[in-house]
């Protein structure tokens, strides 16, 4: 075991890395982008109204999340998330990780960082896959959407089918995590 | 207008859940509420250049994939290969649930079997190439690289089974 102090600061040096190298791929994606609009201007009017319908989602939604990510950090203990989604909490852990990832929360990207500030109070690995897949792909309001135009048949089979693999497939890839941690 | 209320639904629920738990918040532990706003900001920090690029990805995606297009392509998907072909497809396209539904009814409408459409709409919303820098950089490589092949794979398993059933 290193000690937890140093393991500490070399993961902020770490953090503060990527951040740097983040920014600047996003300031070369940018780049890039500006240029090709120019390059094909007839398209630059629909590229850019998609884009800006996407921003106004994520500048609705985003500051909200980050301050329940923050607020749950800080005010949800530990035992509770163990207790709850953690390594022995099983089918209801399975159940509660559905219900929370249905919840109308918004689009897939901010589901990600939801689930490290879980995994990083003590969720089961299984679970956050579960929380993750149910956030992308039965999210109620999305649900009625596709119950008028798929009718109930198609969904209620799809759901369901989703569901069980869901599960299915996130026991295999703790499982397959384990093992793999295991022999490092 | 329909769909207009109900994605603003979300925005409502979300937001208010925020104001009320911070309110909660500064009124109970003021120093708790520092360090919360703290790492709400560090996580933004975090998050910012992943979700930027994503928004510039789909931008371009729809830009220069509209709809019909998209529609064509995927109507003349037939068997085997067609389900792969759609999959694939569903895995890097990126369009909002609110779009994808009314897209694939016209999929079906269009001709295409039910398989290639359960296909399409399941890695639509499972799988996520837009998203995977954001996926890797939060969940790290293991469970991002895992999570989105095997959605892959019981993706067009439950195309299959949905084929054989409906």
């Amino acid at each position: 075991m290193k000690p937890v102090k140093d393991n500490k600061s070399n993961e902020k040096i770490k953090q503060k890395k990527f951040l740097i190298r983040d920014y600047i791929i996003m300031c070369v994606v940018m780049a890039v982008a500006a240029i090709t609009l120019l390059i094909f201007s007839d398209k630059s009017g629909s590229v850019l109204s998609v884009s800006k319908n996407y921003s106004l989602e994520i500048i609705l939604i985003l500051p909200a999340i980050i301050v329940i990510i923050g607020l749950f950090s800080v005010w949800i203990p530990k035992e509770i998330v163990i207790k709850y989604i953690g390594k022995t909490s099983g089918i209801k852990g399975i159940f509660l990780s559905i219900v929370l990832g249905m919840l109308p929360t918004g689009p897939l990207y901010i589901a990600f960082p939801m689930a490290v500030a879980l995994l990083k109070k003590g969720a089961k690995i299984s679970n956050i896959i579960i929380f993750v897949s149910a956030w992308a792909c039965i999210k109620l309001p999305q649900e009625l959407v596709e119950i008028r135009f798929m009718g109930i048949e198609f969904t209620l089979l799809r759901l369901a089918l989703t569901i069980i693999f869901v599960v299915i497939m996130s026991t295999i890839i703790e499982k397959i995590i384990r093992f793999t941690e295991k022999k490092d | 207008m329909l769909n207009f209320i109900k994605s603003y639904l979300t925005v409502i629920i979300i937001n208010l859940i925020a104001v009320v738990w911070l309110i909660y918040s500064v009124v109970r532990n003021k120093s708790k509420t520092k360090k919360s706003l703290k790492i709400a900001l560090k996580t933004f920090f975090r998050t910012l250049p992943s979700i930027i690029i994503i928004i510039i990805f789909i931008g371009f995606l729809l830009g220069f994939l509209p709809p019909d297009t998209i529609s064509r392509v995927v109507g003349e998907q037939a068997g085997f290969l067609g389900v792969l072909v759609t999959a694939i497809l569903g895995s890097i396209l990126f369009i909002p649930a609110l779009i994808s539904f009314p897209l694939a009814s016209s999929f079906l409408k269009g001709g295409a079997s039910v398989m290639s459409v359960a296909a399409f709409i399941t890695t639509l919303t499972m799988v996520g190439v837009v998203t995977l820098p954001l996926e890797l950089r939060e969940l790290g490589k293991k469970i991002t690289i895992l999570r989105n092949v095997f959605s892959f794979v019981f993706a067009i398993v439950i195309a299959l089974i949905m084929e054989t059933i409906l």
